[in-house]
This record gives structure tokens, C-alpha cells and sequence, in this order.
């Protein structure tokens, strides 16, 4: 019986599996739909976009030959699936590079930008949240609210203008754009590519502190963003929390206020919020295009638009397909934890 | 209680167009006791007279340019609100600014919405492999973030303001799918819809005539909440130098010119940012309104 009972439950999970799998599979060729789509059927004529419009008739036929134009469009979908499944992304024509080493060398910077921001935002907006929740209605709540709505109604690249302007025009807390000093380049190895470990593993101390100085800003403006996303559903989660029967019980128990919301609620809205931090670290790679451009960060978004501006379709099709592929990713991780932390869901 | 109010608010309505002059006078009262979302509605109205009226309005010619009169502060003589770099007056370029920022919200809305209503009624109604392969396709649009994805269309199609709105509608549809499925699922049961398919009426009239005009409603609130970040989104493609091309007096690219000045002439990028605040501000909050008023169940 219990034999038969593992049997069913090990298919069962095989089967859940195979489903789990296929489901990323297709949201992955989805993305490369888009990708192709926009890459091949939106521009007026992709072999102009190459070679431009002063080429020979002779360089224009051996690229379009070479882009595989003159086949079937399922045809060049297929070819484009099987190039990019083995990463072959085409060369950028503004470094010479390949696309996924150009990705590779520049991710790290944006990572250690989204990371701090989103440390930002769990530490402030969570107790933010629960303040908003707790005090319902009253000051603390209406300061969330104040925030939360600023957060979406500010364009994040003048936010980050401004805070150059204050805290590196006015007061000069802060240093400038850029990752790191022209005085700093070059003293620390790349190891992970995230400067302020890197220069912790090596010991330049003052190499550090100068990576920190030029960080603080844009992951401060970055990590608003997130903290008026993450307080603002830490708000309803606890809210929703506060009304239930066991915080009455706990309250008729003579348990603290302090004890049943740090640690009765907050333990019941963790799996919740695990999903909305998942989320927001995905909805800060989309501020930090806007925020590398202000802060001259060498990120991805940065290399995006400089690819953008060049029209180096290669680069900026491989940096979309990037950016969007952590995106899903993200949302499955963040899948996935819910239904292995919570167990009304597994 | 005058006599228009009682008949709008009355409970027996003698005809169709009175039952719905009620509900909306019913709404408007409810409405009208959020202070902020009037605020916000206020707001809104001013932006669409200022846009309307812009050669009224301004003081000075939004193109004109006077290098003798560059970079000026706030306060100056002649222009309060200063000067850019080509000496052009801020307060006009804001002006007409507004006219911008007006026509992208509105036409992004204006294709945004169908799309999403159309796609997204029909999945819900058909049900079956359209809606599977129709919701397929949205949530692989759903996969980028909407910045990034607008910024390989415009890749893609060149830079440039009609290019933006492109983007940028190509997209804003899917929640719009998302939010007409769901209304079409809950009501694709109910008995008028079936009276009238019984009646003979093809599956294009019940779409059009029975299930589009109860999505509406949602579909407005949404459209209105959306209204900020299509701004915002705009505004960045601005910024990056994708968006609307100089000398076309957009916020953001306003706001991209005066960056290189920022440090001595701070207000050249201060005060586009502002005024793309207060409109983006002044949607979010009208639309928190609307959301209150018709649709009750998610506020």
C-alpha cells in the first residue's frame, strides 16, 4: 500500500517536474519569439540596419544571404533558436566583441547596484510596512502612503540628478558618477567583478571605501523605489495578519504587542514577502537602466543604451533577451520558494 | 433637495438614459468626497487646458532661441521661469510641453486598451487553445519589464516620438488582457449572454455588445493608474535620447539637456522634473479615486 502510495507520489512529482520544465522551456522560446520578432520582422530592412544604406549591392546580398533572409521565417527562427542556445548572442559593433562576454563583464556592476538597493529596501521598507500596518491611519501609515505614491510618480532619473546635485554638488558627502576614482582603477583584480568584494578579498581598504562612496547614491535612489514597493505590501500583508483569530488568542494570552508582531505575524507574512523582494529585485533592473545612464555606471543598462544609441541591434537584442530571462527567472525562483515555504501550497 | 437631484438620485428611473444619468451622478457624489482625488481630476483638467491653449499661454516662442540670453535663473525679467541653454524661455517650453506629454498618454491609451480588450475578451470567451496560445503570447510580454522592452522596439524602429508611443502601447496591452479575461470568464455564463446566443447573435456581436461594455469600467481604472508610468516611461525614452528629438520641448528630453548643467545652473533640470511629477502625482491620485467609485471590490 505505502509502496504504491511513494509510487504514485514519486510520478506525481516526476510529472510536476516535467510540467515545471516544459513551462520554462516555452516562456524561454517565448522570450526568443520577441527577440526574433523585433530583431527581424520590425525593421523596415534588417540587412540595412547592418550594413547601412551606402553598401554595394554585392555586401548586401552576402548579409542577407549570411542573416539567412532569404529563407522561410520559421526557417530563420529555428537557426536563431539554435545560435542563441548555445550563446552564441553575434558580436557587438560598437566593442568588437562577442555579446555574451560584453553581458558578462558588465553584469556584475549592475548586480552589485540591484543588491544593495534591495538590502536598502528590505531593511527600511519592511519596518516601514509593519509601522504603516500597526499604526493604522496614523502618521507612520500616512508616510508610507506619501512615499509609496511619490515612488510612482517620480521619473528615477531625475531623482538621481537631484541627488548629484545636492549630495555631491552642495555638500559633497558623496563622490561623483562612475564606479570608482580615476586615482583607484586598476589596483584591485576583478575576481567576482563586484568591486567592493573584490577589494575586501584583496584588503585595499581605501579601495573600498572609495567604491562605497560612488555606490551609496544610486543604490539609495535605486532602493527607494524599493522601499516604497516592499512597505507598501508589507503594509496589506500584515494588515491582513492583524485581523486574524490567532492575534486575538495571542492578545488573551497577555503576549506583547511587540512579540506577536515581530514574531507571530511577521513569521506567517515571511513567505509572502520573499516573493515580493523576488519581485522588486526584477523591477530594479529596469530603474537601473535609467539610473547607470545618470550615474555613468558600467552596468548592463548602461550597455544597453550606449548599444541603443549606436543602433548595434546584436547588443542591444542580447542585453533585452538578458534582462528578461532574469526577469522570468526571478518570478520561477520566487514560485518556487512560495510553494516549498508554504505548505497550503505544496 | 431641488428637483434634478431628486430625480437624478431617485429609485424608480423612468427611462434608461435617467437610470444612467443616476449611477453617474451616484458616482460623482461618492467621488467628490475624496479631496485628493479631486485634486488630482483638477490637475488633470488644468494640463488639458494648458495643452489646448498653449500659444495663450505662453509668454514666448517655445523654439525661439536669444544665446544672449542664456541659462538665466528663475525670477529673471521677462522669464520666471529662467532660461535653457539656447535661451529659450523654460515656462513656454513647459507649456507646450504639456501638449506632449498629452498626446503620448493619450494615444498609448487609445491603442493600449483595444488591444488588451480585444485579445483578452476573446480568450476569456473562446476559451479552449485561443485562450491558451492568446494568454501564452501575454505573458511572454509581460516577462520584460516594459522599459526594457520599449527601448528594443524603438531599437528596432528608430528613435523618435510616434516610434515611443509604439513602444511604449506594444507594451502596456497585456495587463489590459489580463484584467478583460478575467471580467469575461465571470460573466461568459451568465444568462443574457446566452439568451442572446440563442437569439442568433454571432460571437463578434456578443463580444461587442454584451461582454465589452462590462469590462469597461475596470479597463478605465487601470488605464487611468497606468497613465503615470506611461508618463514616467516616456519621459525616460526622453531622457535616453530615444524619445522625442530636439528641439521638440518634451519634459524628459528637457530634463536630459539640463543635466549637463546641473551642478551651476541647477533649475534648467529641476523644473521639467516637477512638472512631470505633479501630472504623473495628479493621475496616480485621480485614478486611486476612480478605482473607489468603479470598482469597489479591489480598493
Amino acid at each position: 500500500m505505502s509502496a504504491t502510495m511513494g509510487g504514485a507520489g514519486a510520478l506525481r512529482g516526476a510529472r510536476r517536474g516535467g510540467e515545471f520544465v516544459l513551462q520554462v522551456a516555452l516562456t524561454l522560446l517565448g522570450l526568443l519569439a520577441v527577440t526574433f520578432f523585433i530583431g527581424r520582422v520590425v525593421p523596415i530592412d534588417p540587412v540595412l540596419a547592418v550594413v547601412g544604406d551606402q553598401a554595394p549591392r554585392d555586401v548586401y546580398e552576402a548579409v542577407r544571404a549570411e542573416l539567412g533572409l532569404d529563407q522561410p521565417l520559421w526557417w530563420q527562427f529555428w537557426l536563431y533558436v539554435q545560435k542563441m542556445a548555445v550563446g552564441d548572442f553575434g558580436t557587438s559593433l560598437v566593442t568588437n566583441r562577442p555579446v555574451l562576454d560584453d553581458i558578462a563583464r558588465v553584469f556584475p556592476a549592475t548586480l552589485e547596484l540591484a543588491t544593495i538597493a534591495t538590502i536598502i529596501g528590505v531593511v527600511l521598507g519592511v519596518p516601514m510596512g509593519i509601522a504603516g500596518a500597526v499604526y493604522q491611519d496614523r502618521w507612520p501609515d500616512q508616510l508610507v502612503r506619501v512615499i509609496g505614491l511619490v515612488g510612482y510618480s517620480v521619473p528615477i532619473f531625475w531623482l538621481g540628478i537631484m541627488g548629484l546635485l545636492v549630495f555631491y554638488g552642495i555638500l559633497g558627502w558623496v563622490s561623483g558618477p562612475g564606479r570608482l576614482g580615476v586615482f583607484f582603477e586598476g589596483i584591485v583584480d576583478p575576481v567576482t567583478g563586484v568591486i567592493l568584494i573584490d577589494a575586501a578579498i584583496a584588503g585595499e581598504w581605501e579601495v573600498f571605501w572609495n567604491a562605497v562612496s560612488h555606490v551609496v547614491l544610486p543604490a539609495a535612489v535605486l532602493g527607494y523605489f524599493s522601499i516604497a514597493y516592499i512597505a507598501r505590501m508589507t503594509r496589506s500583508f500584515m494588515l491582513d495578519q492583524l485581523s486574524q483569530e490567532y492575534v486575538i488568542t495571542a492578545r488573551a494570552k497577555g503576549l506583547s504587542e511587540a512579540r506577536i508582531i515581530w514574531v507571530h505575524a511577521l513569521k506567517n507574512i515571511s513567505v509572502q514577502l520573499i516573493t515580493v523582494i523576488a519581485l522588486s529585485y526584477a523591477r530594479l533592473l529596469e530603474g537601473a537602466v535609467l539610473t547607470e545612464t545618470v550615474f555613468a555606471w558600467p552596468g548592463l543598462g548602461r550597455y544597453l543604451t550606449t548599444a541603443l544609441l549606436a543602433a548595434d541591434m546584436n547588443a542591444v537584442l542580447g542585453g533585452t533577451l538578458v534582462v528578461g530571462a532574469v526577469f522570468v527567472g526571478l518570478n520561477l525562483l520566487s514560485d518556487a520558494l512560495y510553494k516549498l515555504m508554504d505548505p497550503r501550497a505544496r | 433637495m431641488s428637483t434634478w437631484r431628486a430625480q437624478l438620485l431617485t429609485d424608480t428611473p423612468a427611462s434608461r438614459n435617467q437610470a444612467r444619468l443616476g449611477q453617474f451622478y451616484r458616482g460623482w457624489l461618492q467621488f467628490k468626497r475624496n479631496k485628493l482625488a479631486v485634486l488630482g481630476l483638477l490637475i488633470v483638467l488644468l494640463l488639458i487646458v494648458v495643452a489646448a491653449f498653449a500659444p495663450w499661454i505662453a509668454t514666448h516662442d517655445p523654439y525661439a532661441q536669444d544665446l544672449a540670453r542664456r541659462l538665466l535663473p528663475p525670477g529673471t525679467q521677462g522669464h520666471w521661469l529662467g532660461t535653457d541653454e539656447f535661451g529659450r524661455d523654460t515656462y513656454s517650453r513647459l507649456v507646450y510641453g504639456a501638449r506632449i506629454t498629452l498626446m503620448i498618454v493619450v494615444l498609448v491609451a487609445a491603442i493600449a486598451a483595444p488591444i488588451g480588450l480585444l485579445v483578452g475578451t476573446a480568450a476569456g470567451y473562446l476559451g479552449g487553445w485561443v485562450d491558451a496560445v492568446l494568454m501564452r503570447l501575454t505573458d511572454v510580454f509581460l516577462a520584460f519589464p516594459s522599459l526594457i522592452l520599449a527601448l528594443a522596439f524603438v531599437a528596432a524602429l528608430g528613435p523618435g516620438i510616434e516610434n515611443a508611443i509604439i513602444a511604449i502601447a506594444l507594451t502596456a496591452w497585456p495587463p489590459y488582457a489580463r484584467i478583460a479575461r478575467a471580467e469575461t470568464i465571470t460573466i461568459r455564463n451568465s444568462d443574457y449572454i446566452a439568451v442572446a446566443r440563442m437569439q442568433g447573435a454571432r460571437t463578434a456581436r456578443i463580444l461587442w455588445a454584451y461582454i465589452m461594455p462590462l469590462c469597461v469600467a475596470s479597463l478605465v481604472v487601470r488605464v487611468t493608474l497606468d497613465m503615470a508610468g506611461i508618463i514616467l516611461t516616456a519621459a525616460g525614452l526622453g531622457f535616453l535620447g530615444l524619445g522625442a528629438q530636439p528641439p521638440m520641448a518634451e519634459w524628459g528630453a528637457m530634463i536630459s539637456a539640463g543635466r549637463r548643467y546641473v551642478l551651476d545652473q541647477w533649475w534648467v533640470a529641476t523644473i521639467p522634473g516637477i512638472a512631470i511629477i505633479v501630472v504623473s502625482l495628479a493621475f496616480n491620485l485621480l485614478g486611486d479615486g476612480l478605482r473607489d467609485v468603479l470598482d469597489p471590490r479591489k480598493s
